[in-house]
């Protein structure tokens, strides 16, 4: 087949994403590095499979970047941009400058021009927005400290772009350099107050058509009840943010963050989610495979060291600034060290800047392969230095931690240890409290952990499922363990943890919904907690109170239903594991319905017409036949 | 005029003939306080203060059930454990209670004649009942024959309403004095008296 064409494209980037990934997964190295190593193998350095196509398949892919900030956009309310804009102005700010300043300094040691310094300490500034998301969120750690302060100064590293792609032409050398299709068509040649004005309409354009335009529009796409229209709206939605930001030289990452908060108190928000959701997975596999590719392992034979050495000084120094502004932000030890693992990478904008500055004539060709093969590494790099934190730094600082703490704990001896302390785990903590039952806490909400300790209560701060930090809050000799963390993949690790290395204690651990009582159910846990059902039934409870129903016969009616419920819950754990692997996880939840419902017309206790009921009593006293 | 308080205690009222007919009968009769224990408690969590104030608010007291395996259903026990609290409805430092009147009133599905040493069930309805009236006598009340409508298996929707009728009677004689309460003591079950 013709190497150009399509499909044979798609052929070979789907192929090696299919193979390569899963193996990745498998030797615990997250989906970002798999999707590297495919493009690495693919590529001109081995296989040979891609050619000069890899750049357009990148500047495509990247728009899965975009979609990226989109989804992460949805998930956001505006409140939560407020509470984080100190971190977001304040560590993001800090980052950025000092880094730019450190790499502009050191490339003027380099002797380059200040031009080109100036040039290179921007690139080098940018983290990846696309790998520390997908890897944090992969993670389950994106509520924590290091999570929101790495999403806040990478939100800020993606803002401070807009400026950068502004000054980029100006640190030309010599003449003003051919406009690029990053700075923006139509307001090309505008005067500065004119540009302003576009982007500033543009802002406004998207906050409008998304308060005002978008409900009616989704509302008659919904109506028509073809689900491929709503894709289509969806993606629609997306590709025409990135068409108007681009038009006045704004980011569109940027642009679709902004349409995606809009969005975000919408009814259509989660049907948005998940329709772009795989489009988003795609296009970031093929934007990293791009990147895999697009390292030249032959450059990298010709100079090996010069380039190791560039690529770990640049993540040593990245590091080292990122830690510092962690530490004027007050990040403890373990979620600094996660916070500046995660950053210390060169960002895909890097890839933007460099082929911007590319086109300008900025560097020199040499330098600019030259930095384009560090930032690639560096994004390679990445997923290890995860597993590097995970294996070896956090577990030393836990050790640490665990020192510390343990005097107190080994004098109070608390029963029962509970991790996390939001609006579940609070209630608990409460009742225990009132009972005067001693209750060690584990949360990773600074804010929380210091009310909580003014309170008076044994609260540590940190990562409950590092077994560390569990012994140093007394699980030796602690009996229960309860367990109510908002993210399931945290709870499923912390169930690890103390399956393996406190199997004396008794697990009561709160699940989300039916997928994650399965989970549980397979790992043996024999104390769960669905969150809603028991508030459900009430509900329902009261609702037939509310129609006529004598209020315990209401109440007994839901607590027949619960009790069915679980079992049905029981039985269909069963056949779970099954299902999983080939249905869709929304045609499974259909499915797993229709399977409650007839289980529910099933059951003939639930009709409640035995108990009390002296029909059959009165019969044989009738007919004298029960003497 | 003497003030009366049923508690009533049934965990199936819909499900029952004879007492949905008793219950609408005197539910909402002048100096009554009708308390439907199971629909005000359907959770087993009694509000305790409030019951108690409820008590010494009445003079008269009926404990109004059917008879579940010779006795009250659970709720109505549980009343009992936890409203009649010591010091407060017997002990040294408090006979909130007495001088009071109550009694139990009851339906059974057997007849009159179940209820005997040669019946079904071997013993007297009032030999059943005397964890009741112990209980009565510990608090310093009066306790009053029962009040029992029988044979409720085989009675048709014209003796039920008779037989609410007459309950609801009762309740208003008694309410208003017509009944010398100290002659009941002679009858083996209230309903016997003549009004």
């Amino acid at each position: 087949m013709e190497t150009g064409s399509f499909f044979y494209i798609a052929f070979v980037y789907l192929a090696a994403a299919v193979v390569m990934v899963p193996v990745a997964k498998r030797l615990g190295l997250g989906s970002v590095l798999g999707y590297l190593l495919a493009g690495v193998i693919i590529g001109p350095g081995l296989l040979g499979l891609v050619g000069d196509e890899r750049n357009d398949v990148m500047h495509f892919a990247e728009f899965g970047v975009v979609m990226m900030l989109f989804v992460i956009g949805l998930e956001l309310e505006p409140a939560l941009l407020w509470r984080l804009r100190k971190s977001i102005a304040g560590m993001g700010g800090l980052q950025v400058l000092f880094t730019l300043l450190a790499f502009f300094g050191i490339s003027l040691m380099f002797g380059l021009p200040w031009k080109s310094a100036l040039a290179v300490g921007m690139v080098i500034s940018l983290s990846s927005t696309a790998i520390v998301l997908q890897t944090l969120q992969e993670k389950g750690i994106i509520k924590t400290p290091a999570g929101q302060s790495s999403f806040s100064v990478l939100l800020f590293q993606d803002i401070a772009v807009i400026p950068m792609l502004a000054i980029f032409p100006m640190l030309a050398e010599g003449a003003i350099a051919p406009t690029d299709s990053h700075s923006g068509g139509l307001v090309e040649g505008l005067s500065g107050w004119a540009k302003t004005f576009f982007v500033l309409g543009a802002v406004g354009v998207i906050v409008a058509a998304g308060r005002y335009l978008v409900r009616p529009v989704f509302h008659a796409v919904a109506n028509t009840g073809l689900r491929e229209l709503f894709t289509a709206a969806a993606l629609l939605l997306v590709i025409a943010i990135q068409l108007i930001t681009s038009a006045v030289g704004l980011s569109p990452a940027l642009g679709a963050f902004l349409g995606g908060v809009v969005l975000a108190n919408s009814e259509y928000r989660h049907e948005l989610e998940s329709d772009i959701e795989p489009f988003k997975g795609l296009l970031l596999g093929s934007f990293f495979i791009s990147v895999g590719a697009s390292i030249d392992l032959q450059f990298i034979a010709k100079q090996p060291f010069t380039i190791t050495g560039a690529v770990l000084g640049v993540m040593l120094v990245k590091s080292l600034i990122l830690f510092l502004t962690g530490k004027i932000f007050r990040l403890g030890m373990d979620q600094n060290s996660t916070f500046s693992l995660a950053l210390c990478q060169i960002g895909e904008f890097g890839f933007v800047l460099l082929s911007f500055a590319s086109q300008n004539a900025i560097f020199s060709r040499e330098l600019n392969d030259f930095l384009l093969v560090v930032t690639a590494l560096s994004m390679a790099l990445t997923p290890l230095f995860f597993v590097l934190n995970e294996k070896i730094v956090q577990p030393r600082i836990g050790a640490n931690l665990a020192e510390d703490i343990e005097p107190d704990v080994i004098e109070e001896k608390n029963p029962v240890i509970i991790a996390g302390f939001g609006r579940f785990g609070s209630v608990v903590g409460r009742l225990l409290r009132a009972k005067d039952i001693g209750a060690t806490v584990l949360d990773n909400d600074a804010d929380r952990v210091e009310l909580l300790r003014k309170l008076g209560m044994k609260v540590y701060y940190g990562d409950a499922s590092r077994s560390e930090l569990l012994h140093g809050a007394g699980a030796a000799e602690a009996k229960l363990l309860v367990i109510a963390l908002d993210e399931p993949e945290q709870t499923l690790r912390l169930v690890e943890t103390a399956q393996k290395h406190f199997p004396h204690l008794k697990l009561l651990v709160r699940a989300i919904d039916r997928d994650d009582a399965y989970e549980l159910m397979a790992r043996g846990v024999q104390h769960i907690y669905r969150e809603t059902t028991d508030t459900s039934l009430r509900m329902g409870s009261d609702i037939l109170h509310m129609l006529g129903f004598r209020a315990y016969a209401a109440r007994h009616a839901a607590q027949l239903f619960q009790h069915h419920d679980e079992k049905a819950l029981r039985d269909l754990a069963a056949t779970w594991a099954d299902r999983n692997l080939y249905i869709s996880a929304a045609r499974e939840r259909i499915a797993e319905l229709e399977q409650l419902i007839k289980a529910d017309a099933a059951d003939a206790t639930l009709d409640f017409d035995e108990a009390w009921d002296s029909t059959s009593l009165r019969e044989d006293a009738i007919q004298g036949t029960f003497k | 005029m003497a003030r009366i308080l049923v508690l009533f205690a049934h965990p199936a009222l819909e499900k029952s003939r004879v007492n949905t007919r008793i219950v609408r009968a005197v539910r909402d009769l002048n100096g009554v306080t009708f308390c439907d224990l199971y629909e005000r408690y359907p959770d087993f969590f009694i509000d305790v203060p409030a019951e108690q104030q409820l008590l010494t608010e009445h003079d008269i007291i009926v404990w109004q059930h059917p008879m579940y395996w010779y006795s009250c259903p659970p709720l109505l026990k549980q009343w009992i454990d936890l409203v009649l609290t010591h010091n407060w409805a017997y002990g040294s430092r408090g006979y909130a209670l007495s001088g009071k009147y109550v009694f139990n009133a009851v339906t059974t599905g057997g007849g009159e004649t179940a209820y005997s040493e040669t019946g079904l069930n071997r013993f007297s309805l009032q030999q059943f009942l005397l964890p009741f009236e112990q209980t009565a006598r510990l608090c310093r009340m009066t306790y009053l024959p029962p009040y029992a409508i029988q044979g409720t298996h085989r009675m048709n929707a014209d003796d039920i309403a008779a037989e609410a009728g007459r309950y609801a009677r009762f309740l208003q004689a008694l309410r208003d004095g017509a009944i010398a309460l100290e002659q009941t003591m002679q009858h083996n079950l209230l309903n016997q008296m003549t009004l």
